[in-house]
């Protein structure tokens, strides 16, 4: 409680003097002449003042919630570990972990890679084993959500635990989350995700204790705590429940779509049509009046499935009237056939009959004659209610990013469930122990997350509280922050070399405003992640610049123009041989330390020969690119980092 | 749409049917067939050895031709027909009308 009351008091005092300090900024010292770098620091710093309201409202509801109540008595648990590429071994020994599990439950591997070993490895352990089913060939796969979709449909526990392969499950993971659905409108709740093969200085930055701790506790004070992919329970009625208002919303919007285009294309096929063949025109409009009575009875408010099933039936009528037409005709010409040249073949039987039957079949789908007409086929196929392009119609997990767990989640709080942050490491994983399948996992964390701030804004979505919805808009902000990086390297570099100011004076007047507000946020983060390592943290959110920056602009190609994000698995092993320094990966921030450097050099040589007369300006700007070389410096140590070469054990040991 | 290819052999003509002898396509092959039958001895074979799919309208194009070709003294026959094609005749007795021949020298044999 003191605590709390401690994190209120500074939230508080960092967002006045923050405020304060860039109010001050926009009003009174943006040295408009220089613009062009002048607009951009002021931005970044109202971005980062922007970020520390949103982090101030996180905290201000930090909630500890320490133990949870017993289980629910008789609950059925399905245990999933998803896998697609990782090795066998990896695998099986956290599937066995997760049978040694002491809560009942059944335990199931979700094999995407389809591979014989993974299954044999199964029946050893005597574990459920399963793969996609037949109709998913041919059709989108949706990665990991898709994996997790395919085999809800083959289980039935009441609670989904979901674990990535890497992750060791403690055997109390159950008896110790569980508790927390005695609430009912609990859907899920997150456990940390802690990595065992992580040094104590962890230079790629793989522990996230900032996150899984205050914040995940501030985000579950406003429920909204996380679905982060893994190590998490869920009930799985919350998910059913999921999947059947988004498929009902999606063959909502697909058939609403279907008959909206196809009108303006039956016009111009009726069109055409009509020169040239009149049982085509008369067969071609009766369909467009079928398409017109449809749209206006779903407008009126008439049940999709109502409407859908109406204009079926209309179709079917239409094709048996033209196969009845046809047939008249076929008819016609058999009599006249047979009154001037009997027919050959069997006189005494008389002329071929065509039955009802035959007639009923030529008119059904497959041999309809509609089907000769293109735009009438691919309509028959839409308005209806199966999702004949998806391998199932019903997709609990969110399909719309490449990480299915953030846009899950919020559609769950969308519909009213209740998410628990339960803070306990219940799960042992391994992180990546190089620094390219370090950056390949963070750029597909960044590209998920921006892609449903894009699809689906928090802002604007339904079903949302004010507080969830600025929790789910703080990570995706969070997620901006290397443009704002490049504006803070940049300006100190262009004031040291150049003398080109964008604040009016870096005088008294500047450091009365700016100290406090510095300090006092730095004491924030003192306060609220005592006794955990939050430096990293902040070293890759300025660091990662130029990644967070393409996880930007390729998360907006990918929705707005439909480009593909280059998406990778991240790998679980990491690759072996000799590994020279990965000057590629890392060449812009090595630029941006060395044009640091040498700004330094500079302006320490331009103060000398009197040049520039500003010792506070040159002295601030000094410090700020020392600042800056610290948090970049992360970079020359990741990129320098080569795990432990001795032979692992994956599996661990339960304390 | 589909352009039909036609052939003459002996006074025989070919004509190649295509892959879906549907609503669009029948009227075209009715008009062939009858301009065939106008301008030539009446003999005409239809080729459906590219044809995967007729329907009601397929159906009665040929019927329609074999009545035009008959009634001028001519004589329509079919040759090749797929599997689809085998079976809509057979489900609709047509099969007894318009029987189907093994392949085009078949059908253009014995006339």
């Amino acid at each position: 409680m003191l605590r709390r009351l401690a994190i209120r008091v500074m939230v508080l005092l960092v967002l006045t003097s923050g405020t304060v300090y860039v109010g001050w900024r926009w009003l009174f010292s943006v040295n408009w002449p220089n613009w062009w770098i002048a607009l951009p620091l002021v931005l970044a710093e109202t971005y980062s003042l922007i970020d520390a309201y949103l982090f101030g409202t996180t905290m201000w509801r930090l909630k500890e919630r320490g133990e949870a109540p017993p289980p629910p008595a008789g609950a059925t648990v399905d245990v999933f570990i998803t896998t697609y590429n990782e090795p066998v071994e990896m695998v099986a020994a956290t599937a066995a972990a997760a049978r040694a599990i002491a809560h009942p439950h059944s335990t199931w591997v979700l094999d995407d890679g389809d591979r014989p070993e993974m299954r044999a490895a199964c029946e050893e352990l005597g574990v459920g084993y399963v793969t996609r089913s037949q109709d998913w060939a041919d059709r989108p796969r949706h990665a990991k959500a898709g994996n997790l979709n395919n085999a809800l449909f083959r289980t039935e526990g009441e609670f989904l635990l979901i674990l990535d392969a890497d992750q060791v499950p403690d055997p109390t993971i159950l008896d110790r989350t569980l508790g927390w659905f005695t609430d009912p409108e609990v859907a899920l709740v997150q456990t940390p995700q802690y990595f065992t093969n992580v040094t104590g200085s962890d230079p790629l930055g793989s522990q996230a204790p900032l996150f899984y701790g205050p914040i995940q506790q501030g985000k579950d004070g406003w429920n909204a705590a996380f679905f982060c992919g893994s190590n998490a329970v869920l009930r799985r009625e919350a998910l059913m429940q999921l999947g059947i208002v988004g498929y009902v919303r999606q063959v909502d919007d697909a058939v609403r779509e279907a008959l909206r285009t196809s009108g303006r294309i039956l016009d111009r096929a009726a069109r055409r049509s009509s020169r040239s063949d009149l049982a085509t025109a008369t067969a071609i409009r009766a369909v467009r009046a079928a398409v017109r009575q449809a749209r206006s009875d779903l407008d009126g408010g008439a049940p999709v499935s109502e409407v859908t099933y109406a204009f079926q039936r209309e179709l079917d009528v239409v094709s048996r009237s033209t196969v009845d037409r046809d047939v008249e005709a076929i008819r016609a010409d058999l009599a006249a056939l047979a009154a001037e040249h009997p027919v050959e073949e069997d006189e005494e039987l008389g002329l071929p009959v065509i039955d009802e039957e035959a007639m009923a079949r030529l008119a059904q789908r497959e041999w309809s004659p509609l089907g000769a007409v293109a735009s009438v086929r691919a309509l028959v196929d839409s308005v209806d209610v199966h999702r004949h392009d998806e391998a199932q119609p019903m997709m609990p997990l969110a399909t719309v990013s490449v990480t299915e767990d953030m846009a899950t989640c919020m559609r769950l709080h969308g519909l009213g469930w209740r998410s628990v942050y339960h803070h306990e490491v219940l799960a042992h994983g391994l992180a990546p122990e190089d620094l390219q399948t370090m950056l390949q996992q963070r750029l597909r964390w960044s590209q998920g997350t921006l892609q449903v701030m894009l699809r689906e804004n928090p802002l604007v979505q339904r079903g949302l509280s004010l507080g969830q919805r600025l929790m789910y808009f703080a990570t995706m902000w969070s997620y901006l922050s290397g443009f704002a990086a490049v504006a803070y390297l940049a300006a100190p570099i262009v004031y040291l070399c150049f003398g080109v100011l964008p604040v009016k004076a870096y005088g008294l007047e500047f450091l009365s405003y700016f100290l406090p507000y510095v300090v006092l946020n730095q004491l924030l983060f003192f306060v609220v992640g005592y006794g955990v390592k939050t430096w990293r943290g902040h070293q890759y959110s300025l660091a990662l610049f130029p990644l967070w920056i393409r996880a930007c602009w390729t998360a907006a190609a990918n929705v707005w123009f439909g480009k593909p994000l280059g998406f990778v698995v991240t790998p679980k092993t990491r690759p072996t041989g000799h590994r020279p320094f990965p000057w590629r990966l890392v060449w812009p921030q090595l630029l941006a330390m060395a044009a640091l450097v040498v700004a330094v050099v500079i302006g320490v040589l331009r103060l000398v020969l009197d040049l520039s007369d500003s010792f506070i300006g040159t002295g601030v700007n000094t410090l700020w690119v020392a600042y800056d070389l610290l948090v970049l410096s992360v970079i020359i140590e990741a990129a320098r980092f080569r795990a432990p070469e001795e032979e692992r054990t994956v599996q661990e040991e339960s304390a | 749409m589909n352009e039909y290819e036609t052939q003459v052999h002996g006074g025989v003509t070919v004509v190649r049917a295509p892959d879906r002898l549907d609503m669009v396509a029948a009227p075209k092959l009715k008009q062939l067939v009858d301009r065939t039958v106008q301008e030539g001895d009446g003999r005409v074979v239809v080729d459906l050895g590219g044809t995967s799919f007729v329907d009601s309208s397929g159906l009665g194009a040929l019927i329609g031709g074999l009545k035009t070709a008959r009634q001028a003294g001519g004589d329509l026959r079919i040759a090749a027909a797929g599997e689809q094609v085998t079976m809509v005749l057979r489900l609709t007795n047509l099969d007894r009308i318009l029987k189907p021949h093994p392949g085009v020298e078949d059908a253009a044999r014995g006339w």
